[in-house]
């Protein structure tokens, strides 16, 4: 017994959500490496310019341009892709952790990650 | 510079920078920022957007390490979460309003306080008093594996650690840092809880807290994908190599190594703000 919490399913079902946000970091992180490798194919020899701040192009700060971008095989489209995915693992990891609460019947834990979870979409919906 | 040369000199040193991070349990941002600002010359704000993302893969990828170690207790970073994300979300919104100077001074502010808190020594005996009520209804207590077997803990001052974290949130939003330092003092100093369950829940929760402000800075044009594709690709690869040396690293010296770091890269963000160097 290896667990910090005096619930050893608790301690199962976390050992799988870990190993479900590892997939996704890594998944993540490859679409991010392709597109790199695409992206400084492409534009590795341009001048690197990051010393004023220009907000990023509109297409690629919204989930449709990101897509849109992404499946032409732009370089940046992909990167934001990725990205996009590495920040939906958390907010995914928050709602397994909703249907594990459910699953105990834990009211408490219930209510305490569905607040995080609506927390979450509320920020990737923000416009 | 070149995009090219560009682009590995910053993943080389984001690999190094998300190792450190890992080691303490902090995040790489707190050295990602000062080495993307001060050496690379990269806007804050690009800096914070990518730190932030390179935080979420931290968090993520080092998830399933820190739970089979059996040091997370996840009931205490979920409940914890909820003052943490609401605060990340006030962070990122000040953010948006707060001049790039003064985010820089804040950012030096903040890590100088923590990197004296940490460098404060506490000793790790066992923890022998009664269970707080309020953590015991939200079953926060738990046991961790030490070198003389499973050993119990309880948590305690579970409202003044729920207020620190939503500080911590706030913190994260704003700078783009997991915040670890100030959650593991929330937990290790205010909870009471043991250095190394504070270290490894901490790192359970900072992901959470980072995607709730990721959101917004995606949004507001904040994430660039050249600078971050580097970025968050060091950080992971650099982090999942900490992960592996924390069951055997002395907390002691972890927290050594942190506090001078830290201090040298807070001294140089406020002198950069101050004179100017970091002012668009």
């Amino acid at each position: 017994m290896n667990n910090t919490s005096q619930r050893p399913e608790d301690h199962k079902i976390e050992v799988v959500i870990g190993n479900l946000l590892r997939a996704g970091v890594m998944i993540a992180a490859g679409v991010v490496f392709l597109g790199g490798i695409i992206y400084l194919f492409r534009h590795g020899l341009a001048l690197a310019s990051y010393t004023t701040f220009q907000r990023v192009p509109l297409d690629l700060c919204s989930v449709n341009g990101i897509m849109k971008n992404a499946l032409s095989f732009h370089g940046r489209g992909l990167i934001q892709l990725g990205l996009l995915l590495l920040i939906a693992t958390p907010v995914a990891r928050v709602f397994f952790s909703i249907i594990a609460s459910l699953r105990r019947r834990d009211a408490l834990y219930v209510i305490v990650t569905t607040i995080v979870f609506a927390v979450l979409i509320y920020s990737l919906l923000n416009k | 510079m070149n995009i090219l040369i560009f682009t590995i000199f910053v993943w080389l040193g984001s690999m190094v920078a998300g190792f450190l991070g890992s080691l303490t349990g902090l995040g790489g941002g707190v050295v990602i920022i000062p080495l993307l600002t001060l050496v690379f010359g990269v806007d804050i704000r690009y800096a914070i957007g990518a730190s932030l993302v390179s935080v979420i893969a931290t968090s993520s990828g080092a998830a399933a390490a820190y739970v089979k170690e059996g040091f997370s207790n996840i009931r205490i970073g979920m409940f914890l979460e909820v003052a943490t994300t609401i605060g990340a979300l006030v962070g990122a919104f000040l953010a948006l309003r707060l001049s790039t100077p003064s985010i820089a001074v804040i950012f030096g502010v903040v890590l100088i306080y923590s990197a004296f808190v940490s460098g404060q020594p506490r000793s790790e005996g066992p923890d022998i008093d009664k269970p707080d009520k309020l953590a015991t209804f939200l079953e926060m207590n738990g046991t961790y594996p030490s070198s003389q077997g499973l050993k119990m803990y309880h948590a305690r001052s579970v409202p003044l650690g729920f207020g620190l974290m939503f500080i911590a949130g706030i913190i994260s939003g704003l700078l783009g840092i997991g915040s670890g330092a100030l959650k593991v003092l929330a937990m290790d100093q205010v909870m009471r809880l043991p250095f190394k369950v504070s270290t490894a829940t901490s790192n359970f929760m900072i992901g959470v807290t980072a995607a709730a402000s990721a959101g917004i800075y995606l949004n507001k044009g904040y994430i660039d994908p050249g600078l971050t594709m580097p970025v968050m690709l060091g950080v992971l690869m650099g982090s999942s190599l900490g992960a592996r040396h924390l069951f055997e690293a002395e907390t002691q010296k972890l927290r050594m190594i942190f506090s001078v770091t830290i201090f040298l890269l807070a001294l140089q963000m406020i002198y950069a703000g101050i004179s100017g160097g970091i002012l668009k």
